[in-house]
């Protein structure tokens, strides 16, 4: 059978290449060795937590909680450390717990209750944030021991620390979906739920397990965050979910569910690094870099459709 | 046919159509007269539908010509072709549920009076045309009230209204009960008077000589012949679809009959309206479940394998009383459901082939938490060759499959299983006698194996061809029961059947 040549799979790689191309022109600092490493590190959050999203998205879900729970992570951690006086990888340990707590709370609304993923994620962003500001009053918590920042903004072997953690966390995603049963039954879920309900697959369990493994990603990326700016910000990553969906939708993760590769997720995930790294580069203010991946989120979203409705009209 | 026959409206020369690693039509002629029903008769993937999307403009030809009204049609999108007067009724219906049945019918093309619609006039024409096919309807009912029936009629009239001179109708028996086909019938008849020509695409022969004037037979995405209904039979449709002759209609089998294996007591539901169902199951038994669509058959099943809630009865597999909540429990106790509708419940059209047969299996595929894949590619191997399912390979996605093999692949899954209890609603449904005939050998073959199977069906024959037993329901209550020995033999069986159905 003849493989057709197929635009959506390599669509990614193409703007890959031509931002790549498009800031390597037009700046002069881009395509450094120094600035490599510091997108590889600005994007090893996102990174982290498209891996959840991209699981929560492929059951036809979403999870837009993500920013708010990096932010209340880090700030629970932070207040352990520096007001309770615990040491780093405990305090951090529970900040990570913490983070999987607030998904299995969206788990269990999405799954048991029913409740639409956007507006339950919606919630949590809200409360999430706004335990983030009781607990500090709102002011930042500084002071923190230097010990803190090894996480975050040191390295191994000349590599930075959150990037190899991001690597190992797409290489967990990547086994976990394409290797096991687990991944099957997501893709399943996503493709039909009734059909996988059908099939004997305990879909409330697998729903509540995955939003709990990105609530988990993203306290993850609480703790690392907290260790990159060495303090408990509760104003931080605020629109971070907005980078992390964007980068799973133009890796090819359909927002409809059931469809698209993880792999695809990490060049994806890049775009957007480089995105916000080449745009600061260029001196584009902040609200420009706004107005432009909302533009980027919409052309990818537009690309998916148009995508699967082509798709759908190639039956027999 | 008499005077119409110079009165081409369609005429299609030589078409091709090829999709990615299927030739789905290969120099296929059609041709189309002015009030005439013609049949398009072939097996799953004989490219029927595929010729009707080109029709409709839905899908573009690679090469052949295409003449419309005498014109010659080289591009046509689904609107230009609406406008030219082509119309699909589809199986799934395209109507609003909760609007009435005019506003349906008068959806973006509403009557105004000054700035409101014009309900009185509009209601007024809705009965004018239903009255002109000799059908009394009350305009103002909603859509989702009616019957599946009435529902299509309400499609086909509002095609008409749209001034469609020539209508596409894919499976339209399908959904109905023999009582609404008798319905459906009577507007094919009086859409003809009016000059309307229909493509028909039916599975049931015995409805073509009832419906059709010329049958066209396709196999493989060719043009096999054209011939007009009153010069041919059964016997000779059959051999030219399956290109050979079929022995038996059913294939017999010869089991031993063990202890019981399954016993339902006193099923009840509130939502679907089930009301003290007992029945049981023994070894090597295919008991069938008869009735009129509606009478309950499906829901019994879905109450039975945990999908829908009970609110009372007991349930013993092997003498002891198992509790099933979930489809999830049911697997556990060695019961598989195929369920009737392969595309919403049967399988999941976004995987690829292998996936869908291995899914409710992989637990066994597993190998140190990941999956097996030889394994898995084993598996799937043997049951898209044991179920002769058409495809260019197992990483084909479902969704590229045509209905038939889409239903192989729902029953593979189950099977794959290796499930005791294997209940298969429906199972032919939409399925061409040639791959009915293999379902039919591979159920003998499983009840040989030592399973036990409960087939639903709508059609008597088959029911009757294949059951051991059969069970009669009713308005959600089993209303009769025949034995082996009723059934065997029994020239009134269908009769009986009949008025046990419907009391």
């Amino acid at each position: 059978m003849k493989k057709r040549f197929s635009l959506s799979k390599i669509f990614v790689y193409l703007v890959l290449v031509v931002i790549i191309l498009f800031f390597t022109v037009t700046t002069d600092t881009f395509l450094t060795s120094k600035n490599i490493l510091n997108i590889c590190r600005q994007i090893s959050m996102i990174g982290i937590c498209s891996v959840g999203m991209t699981m929560v998205l492929l059951t036809g879900g979403i999870d837009i909680s993500v920013g708010s729970i990096i932010a209340l992570v880090g700030v629970v951690a932070a207040k352990l450390i520096g007001e309770a006086g615990m040491a780093i990888f405990p305090a951090m340990l529970i900040g990570v717990v913490a983070g999987a707590l607030c998904g299995l709370i969206n788990g269990i609304m999405v799954a048991k209750f029913d409740v639409p993923a956007l507006i339950t994620t919606l919630a949590m962003q809200t409360m999430a944030r706004g335990a983030a500001y009781i607990l500090t009053s709102g002011i930042p918590i500084y002071g923190l021991p230097e010990e803190i920042k090894t996480l975050g903004q040191g390295y191994f072997f000349k590599i930075p620390i959150p990037v190899i953690i991001m690597a190992l966390i797409f290489l967990f995603g990547w086994w976990l979906l394409e290797q096991t049963r687990f991944g099957r039954y997501t893709y399943a879920i996503g493709g039909n739920q009734e059909v996988a309900r059908l099939s004997g697959i305990n879909v409330l369990k697998m729903k509540i397990f995955i939003y709990t493994l990105s609530g988990l990603f993203a306290g993850l990326s609480g703790v690392i965050m907290l260790s990159r700016i060495n303090s408990g910000q509760p104003a931080t990553s605020s629109g971070f979910e907005m980078d992390v969906i964007t980068g799973a939708v133009l890796g090819g993760i359909s927002v409809a569910g059931g469809e698209g590769k993880l792999v695809n997720v990490i060049a994806g995930v890049l775009i957007m690094g480089m995105l916000s790294n080449g745009m600061t580069l260029m001196n584009l203010d902040e609200y420009w870099q706004w107005v432009v991946k909302g533009i980027v989120l919409l052309l990818a979203v537009t690309f998916d459709n148009m995508q699967r409705k082509r798709n759908a009209k190639v039956k027999l | 046919m008499e005077k119409m026959t110079g009165d081409i409206s369609l005429k299609m020369n030589q078409i091709c159509k090829s999709y990615p690693g299927v030739q789905a039509l290969d120099h296929v002629d059609f041709e189309l007269r002015k009030g005439e029903v013609h049949a398009l008769l072939g097996e799953n993937g004989a490219g029927k539908s595929t010729l009707c999307k080109i029709i409709a403009g839905a899908q573009p030809m690679d090469s052949g010509e295409y003449y419309l009204f005498g014109e010659r049609i080289e591009q046509l999108s689904p609107l230009e072709a609406k406008e030219k007067g082509i119309a699909m009724v589809y199986q799934e219906f395209n109507l609003v549920p909760y609007l009435k049945i005019y506003e349906n019918l008068f959806l973006g093309k509403e009557m105004m009076h000054g700035l409101n619609t014009d309900k009185k006039a509009m209601i007024k024409k809705t009965k004018e045309v239903f009255g002109r096919f000799g059908i009394e309807i009350d305009p103002e009912v909603r859509v989702c009230d009616l019957s599946n029936a009435y529902k299509q009629l309400v499609e086909i009239v509002k095609a008409i209204l749209e001034d469609a001179k020539i209508l596409c109708m894919d499976e339209p028996t399908a959904p109905l009960t023999t009582r609404e086909v008798t319905i459906l019938f009577e507007l094919i008849a009086s859409l003809k008077k009016e000059g309307v020509s229909i493509i028909y695409i039916s599975h049931r022969l015995e409805e073509l000589f009832k419906v059709s004037d010329r049958i066209t037979v396709m196999r493989d995405g060719q043009y096999i012949k054209t011939i007009p209904t009153n010069e041919t039979n059964k016997d000779e449709l059959v051999k030219l679809m399956v290109g050979r002759e079929l022995s038996d209609e059913y294939p017999r089998r010869n089991v031993e009959i063990g202890e019981e294996v399954l016993k339902v007591e006193h099923l009840s539901t509130e939502n679907t309206g089930i009301s003290d169902v007992s029945f049981s199951l023994k070894k090597g038994e295919i008991l069938g479940f008869a009735g009129l669509v509606g009478a309950g058959r499906t829901e019994v099943m879905r109450a039975l394998f945990g999908i829908d809630k009970k609110s009372a009865g007991d349930i013993y597999r092997n003498g002891k009383r198992i509790e099933i909540k979930e489809p999830m429990d049911a697997i556990r106790n060695g019961i598989s459901l195929v369920p009737e509708d392969r595309k919403g419940q049967g399988v999941s059209l976004t995987l690829p082939i292998r996936e869908n047969i291995s899914l409710v299996k992989l637990k066994a595929l597993e190998h140190l938490l990941s999956i097996d894949r030889k394994k898995e590619k084993k598996l799937a191997g043997e049951y898209i060759e044991a179920l002769s399912i058409k495809t260019p390979g197992m990483e084909q996605l479902v969704k590229n499959l045509s209905g038939g093999n889409q239903q192989k692949v729902a029953i593979a899954k189950w099977l794959a299983m290796d499930s005791d209890i294997i209940i298969l609603d429906e199972p032919t449904r939409g399925i061409d006698v040639g791959a009915k005939y293999e379902i039919y050998l591979l159920m003998n073959e499983l009840v040989e194996k030592g399973k036990s199977l409960i087939m639903i069906s709508s059609e008597m024959p088959e029911l009757i061809g294949m059951s051991d037993r059969i069970m009669v329901m009713h308005q959600g209550r089993l209303t009769g029961k025949l034995e082996a020995e009723e059934i065997a033999g029994n020239k009134e069986i269908q009769q009986t059947v009949l008025e046990m159905a419907s009391n």
